[in-house]
């Protein structure tokens, strides 16, 4: 049972700045100034910079590769191919999802923008002049530039490194009970069906990919400075990488201009050019240009899915059949835990109550650029959440229902909590229906469709888009979500100086999510020390505990769990000091924030700013002296955000183009730490979301050349299209979580794509439109109005 | 060869190539590495600077082309050691995440402002539109420029 509220006043003051207070940012200081530290902005003595030379080509054989007119360049140090790689055994590297991957290629090339060799210069211009003259002898073969032909009986097979591989299949995995869906499906009057491809995307952050790589040859010492959402996991996949003894590898990962998922795998550029420093015995910078970051790291999406929904005629779903199928590029290189090949795909039974449903899933390689990253998305959550919103969308027309409606009678009773999914999760806490009706009320869901009604009539179109959706965050209790065997738990270290500041480190890393700020106030509110008296270090694995970082909206869920759980272990600490401070025993002190008082007499009392000091100056005899601590979080359960979204557009029947009238987001994120921070994190979600729905996809043509390899061609909006957009909330808590926060990051990627598609499919539905793939097109949606005249 | 460009109000002298872009100087020669570089197709605008007091990208200009000339980065903004209303309206209304695209909008905004003293909405979204941000989906973005704008109306 879990009880919706709404805002609950804080109990810091805003001095405090604990929970519920909109902290302006700590971090904010440095980048209004342009003081921020990014990647690029690192200068070391000494320091040569890399420029990679990739293929041209989608798949070739490579014949022969002459680097000596490069390596005749005046100011060009060195020129690095896969084969001098091999002889250290790095041509290859393990992935995070346990394939391997190239780093410069040796035998093949196996999509356009490949790493094939690296020219190392005095100078970043010379460097590029080098990389022009690095000729490759390629013989090129046939590309396979979509899984479909990649599952052809006679495809080449791209994958022909790996001993005995017979096809192009990287992966197969499947959740849920076949029976039992079958069974559902036997008895249901109806079976409504949408089968659509989520496009291939990419996060690309303003800030692309890069590393500066220092290897001492006195000491052995490694410090990698890299655009690094996981420092911990990457340090430990350079110690099995390269070999380096781990205590050696320190990964620095400075401010980060964004991230979303971009920046968790390791690159080919990171490994070549830490060889490179260790071989030349210099620091080796390597920064992608945009074109490089589009065509070769991390994309994100490219899911051919097919839902099938059974439903009785009255509106109740019995069961859900999907079959996926996603086109990995060349190397299976996403981050994904070792148990679940589709990340967690599997949550694709969405906000409904059902008994039975059944995934299958199939990873494909193709001649693309490998990634599959979760773009601002829980593993794979945003596919899954895109997939049953624009099925029961379509379910409620086939039953002539209104959309919100079909949603109501289906969606998960507040009672039903934790409630256990078909195909395994035990979602923690929800109230679906009050979210859908704050929305509906917001935007005022019956005057739009009286209006619509009357569109209709005079041969206007605009539509209402619905999505309730339901994301699983927060990776993940350790028995069930490991990636490379790591488990996927976080940690914080939390020291209190004598004077009352602290300084608390953590393993997860921020791209901008304000984690300076947000954590700070989970410190201030356990122990009542000021927000702004807490530094927060992060990004530097020397320094910081374990942890394996920032993507899947796991870092409140983890991390600030481990915060607040290190800030109980001292204050407990800090009880037994008061105690011996007010010569009392530590059950009759009480706490309120910030201080102990002895109970029935508040005069007696101590700060926690006292406390600490007498930490380090009177501390009770037989006890360790000092204040602090470390505590690694191993989460019970996954959490579970949700939310409502409507979005009404307005379409122009004669040029397909659609506008966003209004868009009204409903997010319940559990316990909002610092609520300005969430809605930020809102805003950005939406504005990506809409970014997919209406114009931003990577294409390829039949050749393997990537069409979206910059700005020009991949189309990121502006603020003069984006959306205006009106935010609401509700507040579940998570019942698990010490403070009931659940994460918010990726909500709004994940909520929102469905919302605006099924607004323009709504405007459309009258005349039989059910299904228009992303990005909706004007050309696509003229043409399937065309396609749908009478 | 030898220019001289006034980077915020004081002149340097540099020897580049002819080929070398403005960027590169004001981030590697100068050290001002406030100024950011996002793409290679003068999309992003990370890279704005004022050049004579308008708005450039700083990727697209060669540096020879700023010899003699003034330009502003964002390490010029503070005014007497005190904030410019568009930097502390830009922590205030919550206008950066990533703080990427950060000094770039906060220059483009402080123009609009000196022009146009009440921009609208509109004339907010369109004077950014040459500015991507990836984080902030330009809400509070809009909300900074336009509370720098009312803290300067009411401080005059
Ligand atoms: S770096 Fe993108 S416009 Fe200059
Ligand atoms: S704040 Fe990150 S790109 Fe704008």
């Amino acid at each position: 049972m879990t009880t919706t509220q709404h805002h609950h006043a804080p109990i810091t003051t805003p001095e405090v700045g604990g929970i519920g207070h909109n902290v302006r940012r700590i971090e904010d200081d440095r980048f209004i100034q342009g003081a921020g530290n990014y990647l690029d902005d690192i200068v070391l003595p000494r320091m040569l910079h890399m420029v990679l030379v990739r293929s041209p080509l989608a798949h070739a054989t490579i014949n022969s590769i002459d680097t000596s007119a490069a390596e005749a360049l005046d100011g060009v140090v060195a020129v690095v191919t896969g084969e001098m790689l091999a002889g250290y055994n790095l041509a290859w590297m393990p992935t995070l999802s346990g394939d391997t991957q190239a780093v410069l290629a040796t035998d093949k090339v196996r999509f356009q923008g490949q790493e094939v060799a690296a020219v190392i210069a005095t100078d970043p211009y010379v460097a590029r002049d080098g990389a022009e003259l690095v000729m490759v002898d390629y013989e090129p073969l046939d590309a396979i530039v979509n899984p479909m032909q990649g599952l052809e009986p006679d495809a080449p097979i791209i994958r022909d490194d790996l001993e005995d591989k017979a096809d192009n299949v990287a992966y197969e995995w499947e959740a849920g009970d076949a029976g039992a869906t079958a069974e559902a499906f036997a008895t249901a009057d109806r079976v409504v069906t949408i089968e659509t491809h989520y496009p291939r995307s990419h996060p690309s952050p303003l800030e692309t990919c890069g590393v500066v790589a220092d290897v001492s040859p006195v000491t052995g010492q490694a410090t990698i400075y890299m655009t690094s959402q996981a420092p911990h996991a990457h340090r430990t996949v350079f110690a099995l990488v390269a070999g380096l003894p781990e205590h050696n590898i320190r990964i620095i990962s400075p401010d980060v201009g964004g991230g979303f998922g971009n920046k968790v795998p390791v690159y080919p550029g990171y490994v070549v050019a830490t060889a490179a420093s260790l071989v030349l015995g210099a620091p080796v910078k390597w920064v992608e240009t945009r074109t490089e970051n589009l065509i070769s790291t991390g994309f994100a999406r490219d899911y051919y899915m097919k839902g099938e929904l059974a439903v009785t005629a009255e509106g109740k779903i019995l069961g859900l059949r999907v079959d996926m199928v996603s086109d990995q590029g060349a190397f299976y290189a996403d981050a994904q835990p070792t148990k679940t090949r589709a990340g967690l795909f599997h949550i694709v039974t969405g906000s409904y109550d059902y008994p039975a449903a059944h995934v299958t899933t199939k990873g494909v390689y193709t001649n693309k650029a490998p990634g599959g990253v979760a773009y601002r998305c829980s593993f794979r959550v945003t596919e899954a959440s895109f997939l049953i919103e624009r099925l029961v969308q379509n379910a409620a027309y086939e039953l002539g229902m209104d959309p919100a409606e079909f949603r109501k009678r289906n969606f998960i009773q507040p009672d039903q909590f934790p409630y256990h999914s078909p195909t395994g999760f035990v979602y923690d806490s929800g109230d679906y229906e009050t979210a859908l009706d704050m929305a509906m009320d917001m935007i005022g869901y019956e005057k739009l469709r009286a209006e619509q009604a009357r569109a209709r009539a005079e041969g206007r179109l605009m539509g209402i888009g619905i999505a309730s959706f339901t994301e699983v965050v927060g990776a993940g209790p350790s028995g069930e979500y490991d990636i490379l065997g790591l488990k996927m738990f976080d940690s914080a270290e939390l020291r209190v100086h004598p004077t009352g500041k602290a300084i608390l480190k953590l393993g997860v890393k921020t791209q901008g999510q304000g984690h300076e700020t947000t954590f700070a106030q989970i410190v201030a509110e356990e122990l009542g020390i000021p927000a702004t008296d807490v530094k927060v270090v992060h990004g530097d694995t020397d320094n910081t505990p374990y942890g394996l970082g920032t993507y899947a909206s796991r870092s409140t869920p983890t991390a600030g769990a481990a915060t607040s759980m290190v800030s109980r272990k001292l204050r407990s600490k800090a009880r037994e000091i008061a105690a011996h401070l007010l010569e009392a025993s530590p059950e009759d002190l009480e706490w309120e924030v910030g201080a102990f008082h002895v109970r029935g007499s508040p005069e007696s009392s101590v700060t926690i700013q006292e406390v600490a000091f007498a930490a380090y100056t009177n501390h009770p005899p037989g006890m360790e002296a000092g204040l602090e601590g470390v505590h690694y979080y191993d989460p019970p359960n996954m959490t579970y955000p949700f939310g409502s979204y409507i979005v009404v557009v307005d379409l122009d029947s004669g040029t397909g183009e659609w506008k966003v009238r209004r868009m009204v987001a409903v997010d319940d994120c559990g316990v909002r730490i610092n609520p300005m921070i969430v809605d930020g994190q809102i805003h950005g979600g939406l504005a990506e979301g809409f970014a997919m729905s209406n114009m931003q996809w990577i294409t390829f043509d039949e050749a393997g050349n990537c069409i979206g390899s910059n700005f020009m061609d991949y189309l990121v909006p502006t603020a003069w299209e984006t959306p205006r957009f009106e935010l609401g909330e509700t507040v579940t808590p998570s019942p698990h979580h010490p403070i009931g926060a659940k994460g918010v990051g990726e909500s709004a990627t994940v909520g929102s794509p469905a919302a605006y598609v099924n607004a323009v499919i709504d405007a459309l539905a009258h005349i039989g439109v059910r299904n228009i793939d992303m990005p909706v097109l004007p050309d696509r949606v003229w043409q399937a109005i065309r396609d749908h005249a009478e | 060869m030898e220019i001289t460009i006034s980077v915020n109000g004081t002149d340097n002298t540099v020897d580049v190539e002819p080929r070398m872009l403005l960027v590169d100087v004001l981030r590697t020669r100068l050290g001002l590495t406030g100024t950011h570089i996002g793409c290679d197709t003068t999309s992003c605008g990370v890279c704005t600077v004022l050049l004579d007091g308008t708005p450039v990208k700083s990727c697209t200009l060669f540096a020879v082309q700023a010899d003699g000339r003034a330009v502003k980065t964002v390490e010029g903004l503070k005014q007497n050691g005190d904030l410019h209303p568009i930097q502390a309206a830009f922590k205030e209304a919550h206008g950066l995440q990533c703080g990427y695209c950060t000094p770039a909008m906060m220059l483009v905004g402080s123009v609009l402002i000196e022009e146009n003293p009440d921009p609208s909405e509109d004339d907010i979204r369109w004077a950014i539109s040459g500015n991507l941000c990836r984080c902030t989906g330009y809400i509070n973005i809009v909300k900074a420029i336009r509370l720098a704008a009312e803290t300067v109306a009411a401080s005059s």
